[in-house]
């Protein structure tokens, strides 16, 4: 038994052997893609540790020359540009305009996407086409007369402005998906709780909303990251102040403004990178179910 | 002192939030609390709009109205008091830095579509068959998350020009100072400026493919691709004629996708040349018609060639749409 048994597992791992051999291709291509993608931001990264002097004298590459001597990184880079270059209070701007700009559209789209799958009302079929139409709408076709209508009621500047800008042009998506997801949701269900008396905000918030909580989750996390990341929407309604600029704002002035101070740089860079990298690697999932409902049905 | 300062900045903060989130959910519960008193007929025929009023009125203003406003001052001067008829459209098509503008985005259009689209399948394709897949896939994935005033300061750094002889901190023009060329103004060179930004775009978009070009191919089943394998066909064979036009309908959503992503780039042109250096494209020099040169008239007309270059999208979408719900 034993000496019919050994050649076997000789020859499996032979096979085994020559298997990993045919796939190396397959491993070195994805490993060096991988590291491709990755290095960029690592080289951001390190440098934003590394004193001004470093930066500005050798390349990034070289701490891998002395891996292990920790005097060459600090945390200066990150005071200087939080303290005096005013990150810190486009940090906590930035977190007041996403927040709000995120929840005001899921409050309003969630209820829409109610009202459009499950309630009668004359031109229902009308109202969800056009909003399917205006998905690919350019930002930039809204911006001038807005702009305008702000200046007029003298609230450009103000984060009101940016919350209900950011809410309406991240509205069509979100009635899209919500509508799709809540009109997929079981019709027996829906009709028993109206058959027992429920008041329709009663199936709302009992019903209609725990049960979407997955697709409410995806446009949240998209709806955040487009919110946090934008330049456009800000930069044309807030203008130049600084007291309400978040931080890709900041970051883009300071490009324009001490464009060869790479400490400042890649601190703010890496400042205004944390939160929507925090928000990926603890969302990831519903960050790609949203991207899947946006697009591929879409 | 700084620090009383910084946590009234903090209480401030918590406090906008607060009134911005709040204020929305309270604005319904109110609506629906004063239409709850109302008689029967009338509830069921108020309550839609008070739950679709928000809406209408949210994308009415900011979408519909504003949209119609710029085609409409699409035809004035500058300050939107004469009329000009066709003037700006005919500045739009003929203005040679306009041109340039359409040049750029063409090559936006053609070269970020196809590198995207393509590296993404052949990466969906790959990372399939390695234990490793999600860490890869996420790696890959992750510029999604980066801001592209975030992406243009990372590639800035990596575009850094030093003068020949003097230390290179750039990546790329240490590598190529490394292999004994001269170092590149990558920015500034007008031949190479623009490949420059569109590899920027490149970068951002692949992990965007990939990610749904990935949930199409695990789509296939894996019958399928045993039983080509059975009959002889190598992987090659397979991937051309089983897992491409098995996908196909993915690939076409997600080439639209990228294509009106890419059609209305403008922050890494902004944050990164500002458009100078004939790296201007389409939807950068509207906002200079606006903010630098205060025309309005001019920025509205190349606001409309935007939305008229997505119009087949729309019209897409739309029929898409129109399909699916006969179909449920």
């Amino acid at each position: 038994m034993t000496s019919l048994a050994k050649p076997r597992t000789r020859a499996r791992r032979a096979n085994r052997f020559e298997q990993i051999m045919a796939k190396a291709p397959v491993h070195i291509a994805v490993v060096a893609i991988a590291l491709l993608w990755t290095l960029p931001t690592l080289g951001l990264l390190i440098s934003s540790f590394r004193p001004p002097e470093d930066i500005l004298n050798s390349g990034w590459w070289t701490v891998f020359l002395h891996p292990f001597e920790l005097t060459q990184f600090s945390l200066q880079n990150y005071a200087d540009v939080l303290l005096s270059q005013g990150m810190g209070q486009a940090f906590l701007n930035s977190l007041v305009i996403a927040i709000p700009a995120t929840i005001i559209p899921i409050s309003i789209a969630t209820f829409a996407a109610y009202a459009l799958a499950w309630m009668d009302f004359p031109g229902r079929q009308w109202l969800f086409v056009v909003t399917v139409g205006l998905l690919v709408v350019p930002l930039q076709m809204t911006l001038i007369p807005v702009l305008r209508a702000y200046n007029a009621l003298g609230i450009s500047s103000t984060f009101l402005a940016v919350w209900l800008a950011h809410s309406a042009y991240g509205l069509p998506l979100g009635v899209y998906l919500l509508r799709n997801y809540i009109g997929s949701l079981p019709r027996d269900l829906i009709e028993a709780a109206e058959v027992d008396g429920a008041s329709n905000l009663k199936v709302f918030t009992r019903l209609i909303v725990p049960l979407s909580m997955p697709a409410i989750a995806s446009f949240a996390v998209f709806q955040f990251l487009w919110v946090w990341n934008d330049l456009l929407v800000a930069l044309v309604y807030l203008g130049g102040d600084q007291d309400v600029a978040p931080v890709t704002l900041l970051l883009r002035n300071l490009v324009g403004d001490r464009g060869q101070d790479w400490h400042l740089l890649t601190a703010g860079a890496f400042i205004s990178m944390i939160v929507p990298l925090l928000v990926f690697f603890a969302l990831q999932r519903y960050f790609v179910r949203g991207l899947l409902a946006g697009s591929v049905k879409g | 002192m700084l620090n009383v300062s910084n946590l009234a900045l903090v209480l401030k903060a918590l406090l906008a939030i607060a009134i911005g989130s709040v204020g929305i959910i309270a604005i319904f519960y109110a609506l629906n609390l004063v239409v709850e008193r109302l008689s029967k007929p009338w509830r069921r025929r108020l309550l839609p709009w008070v739950y679709m009023g928000p809406t209408v009125l949210l994308l009415g203003a900011y979408l519909v109205y504003p949209a119609l406003r710029t085609f409409y001052i699409s035809f004035f001067g500058h300050q939107s008091e004469e009329f000009v008829g066709l003037q700006n459209y005919i500045f739009a098509f003929t203005d040679p830095d306009m041109l340039i503008a359409f040049r750029n985005n063409v090559l936006w259009l053609v070269l970020v579509t196809a590198f995207s689209v393509a590296l993404g399948l052949v990466i969906a394709v790959l990372v399939d068959r390695v234990q490793y897949e999600p860490l890869a896939k996420a790696l890959i994935f992750l510029p999604m998350a980066i801001s592209f005033v975030g992406a243009s300061v990372i590639w800035r750094f990596i575009y850094a020009y030093r003068p020949e002889g003097s230390e290179q901190i750039g990546l790329l023009n240490a590598i190529v100072v490394g292999l004994g060329f001269e170092p590149v103004g990558w920015l500034v060179n007008r031949g190479i400026n623009n490949f420059a930004l569109i590899v920027i775009m490149i970068w951002l978009q692949t992990g965007f493919c990939m990610v749904l070009l990935s949930s199409a191919v695990k789509g296939i089943s894996k019958d399928v691709i045993e039983a080509a394998r059975i009959d002889g066909a190598g992987e090659w064979q397979i991937f051309r004629r089983i897992i491409v036009p098995m996908i196909m309908p993915t690939v076409t959503v997600v080439t639209t996708t990228v294509v009106v992503l890419v059609l209305k780039v403008f922050d890494i042109v902004f944050v990164m040349t500002g458009g100078n250096l004939d790296t201007d494209v389409i939807a950068s020099r509207m906002i200079k018609e606006m903010f630098n040169f205060r025309d309005f008239g001019r920025g509205s007309a190349i606001a409309v060639i935007l939305l008229f270059a997505v119009i087949p999208v729309m019209v897409a979408n739309i029929r898409r749409f129109r399909q699916q719900e006969l179909s449920r």
